[in-house]
């Protein structure tokens, strides 16, 4: 090759592969275009008759979405119900799991007591309880909430106390040697270096609300969007089902976003 | 050696012996009758192979490690803990990453008492803690990453907040374990040189762990020469080079003989662990 003559911009170095989320306005395109074509997709699939029976068309499902949001419809109703239990579940399960998480990363007898059971508990899936919940709570609120509280405890609580375990041992080998106590310590070290723990299981405890929302709504309940699909399901008004779905995977997006916001502006340090 | 007088003699170690108990197999005899005098205003550096209980004896030092036997005395007090007069340095940095640099080096100032104008013991307060911080910030050339996190400086730059950070507490005792062995040469070179110039400024007490010969020869008054299995201290070199000293020192004849001895003596030890 000739030495004197330049190489083209394309020739002089090798692109690595590239591992960031890409430019905002990238993402954002190909954000939009996944989203229409996604609907694209769903609309042209529904014009075929036999599907249409049991997979509404977008359009049906909008003119749902309308008559359900009318004044006496029950949209707004099944919304509030079901985010209330959600909140309730999930929120409860936050404020008991931090404080168990961090004893059982702290206290090795703790932690030995109440391990075999959340181990235990992992294993049985949520749904599985609700004849018990039912039987022991009847059929108000309260087990709907139980049923979400066991589902996000359970991940919450093993989520955060891996985080506690973790925390860097030469962190806390330097705080020793400034003269910090026991307790500087925890509230100085332990707290924010399992910050990050706890916003990650926060956010799986919330997708772990959500997906035993339904599971909780299944039985003993007419309101919220879990009994709504439910109730959908028996007069085959798929357009309603689909509404129910969709509603819970916003819903979903909508909080996970909350959440990663909270924790981008709690742990921007990492 | 020479007569040392009561009064110089900063930490006492006697005739340690410190086992690690392991959970499957035997346990592992880390330090086997280590005693070491270390005066006051000295520069100590520990060399030696891997594995032969550098780290032991600095954490033993640190009060961070317990040990089955022997003595360890400071101002002829035993050490039982960790404790603001003895600032250790560690080679993963450890900064607090969810604080920034200026918040990383007040952190130690939080339990530290000074006297008052009425000798009272009082705390430092915020302004006070900020000033501190700020002027140890410059001391280690980082003015302007004073509200910066760990994770935006190289590893260079956390080395000398960590510098800083033992600084500003201004302990009698720095221990230091290989706290240039992750830089490249250059920065090393300038940290080794900063050291040094505020060990002689601020004579304090220094406790070095280094895999490199050249930077103990550098550094130390007086070089300590580990052995392996168990460790066990092999001999202490005293190093007759005056003060200030700068990298061109390393161009000189005796720093080179010290060098070459110690390195002889490192390599042998080395050559006779069974692999
Ligand atoms: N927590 C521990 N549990 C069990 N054995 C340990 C522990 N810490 C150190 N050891 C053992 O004790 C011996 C001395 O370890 P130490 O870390 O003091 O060596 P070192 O001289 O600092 O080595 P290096 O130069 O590689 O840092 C080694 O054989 C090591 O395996
Ligand atoms: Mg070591």
């Amino acid at each position: 090759m000739d030495a004197t003559t330049p190489l083209s911009p394309k020739k002089r170095a090798r692109k690595l592969k590239d591992f960031s989320d890409g430019s905002k306005r990238m993402r954002y395109t190909l954000m939009t275009i996944s989203i229409i074509g996604g609907f694209l997709l769903w609309y042209f699939i529904t014009l075929i008759p036999t599907i249409n029976t049991f997979l509404a068309s977008p359009k049906q499902v909008l003119r749902a979405l309308v008559s359900e949001s009318a004044a006496d419809g029950r949209y707004l109703k099944d919304i509030t119900i079901s985010l209330q239990r959600v909140l309730i579940g999930f929120g409860l399960a936050f404020v008991c799991s931090i404080p168990i998480a961090f004893l059982m990363g702290w206290y090795p007898k703790v932690r030995n007591l109440v391990e075999p059971w959340i181990q235990f508990m992992r294993t049985i899936p949520p749904i599985a309880l609700i004849p018990l919940v039912i039987l022991a709570m009847g059929l108000g609120e309260p087990p709907k909430y139980t049923i979400i509280f066991v589902a996000a405890f359970l991940v919450m609580v093993v989520t955060i106390y891996q985080g506690v375990k973790e925390v860097d041992k030469t962190l806390i080998r330097a705080a020793y040697t400034f003269g910090a106590s026991d307790k500087d310590l925890f509230v100085d070290i332990v707290i924010p270096a399992s910050f990050p723990y706890i916003l990650v299981g926060a956010r799986l405890g919330m997708a772990a609300s959500l997906t035993t929302l339904i599971a909780a709504e299944l039985t003993g309940t007419t309101f919220g969007l879990g009994a709504r699909i439910q109730g959908a399901q028996q007069f085959m008004d798929t357009s309603i089902v689909l509404l129910g779905i969709i509603t819970i995977g916003v819903i979903g997006f909508v909080l996970d976003k909350i959440l990663l916001f909270v924790e981008k502006k709690l742990t921007g340090w990492k | 050696m020479e007569v040392m007088h009561m009064a110089d003699l900063l930490i006492d170690i006697v005739d340690v012996h410190k086992r690690y108990k392991v959970e499957k197999g035997p346990s592992v005899n880390a330090l086997n009758g280590v005693s070491l005098s270390i005066k006051r205003n000295e520069f100590v550096c520990v060399v030696g192979p891997s594995g032969c209980g550098k780290t032991t004896l600095l954490n033993i030092i640190a009060g961070l490690e317990s040990y089955d036997s022997g003595s360890v005395t400071m101002h002829g007090q035993p050490i039982i803990g960790p404790g603001p007069e003895r600032g250790v340095i560690f080679q993963q940095y450890a900064l607090f990453p969810w604080m920034t640099v200026e918040k990383n080096i007040e952190y130690g100032l939080k339990f530290i008492r000074k006297r008052d104008a009425d000798g009272n013991e009082v705390r430092f307060t915020a302004e006070e803690k900020r000033e501190l911080a700020h002027h140890y910030i410059k001391m280690v050339n980082l003015s302007g990453f004073e509200n910066s996190y760990p994770k935006a400086l190289s590893g260079g730059m956390k080395q000398r907040v960590a510098i800083a950070r033992a600084y500003a507490l201004n302990p009698e005792v720095l221990l230091m374990d290989e706290p240039f062995g992750a830089l490249d040469a250059q920065t090393r070179a300038q940290l080794q040189e900063d050291l040094l110039r505020t060990w002689e400024k601020e004579k304090k007490t220094v406790f070095f762990i280094t895999h490199d010969v050249d930077e103990a020869v550098l550094l130390a008054s007086k070089v300590v020469i580990m052995s392996a299995r168990p460790g066990q201290i092999k001999e202490i070199v005293d190093i007759d080079l005056p003060y200030p000293r700068t990298q061109a020192t390393k161009m000189d004849e005796t720093f080179m003989r010290y060098k070459n001895y110690i390195w002889d003596t490192v390599y042998k030890m080395y050559l006779e662990i069974p692999k």
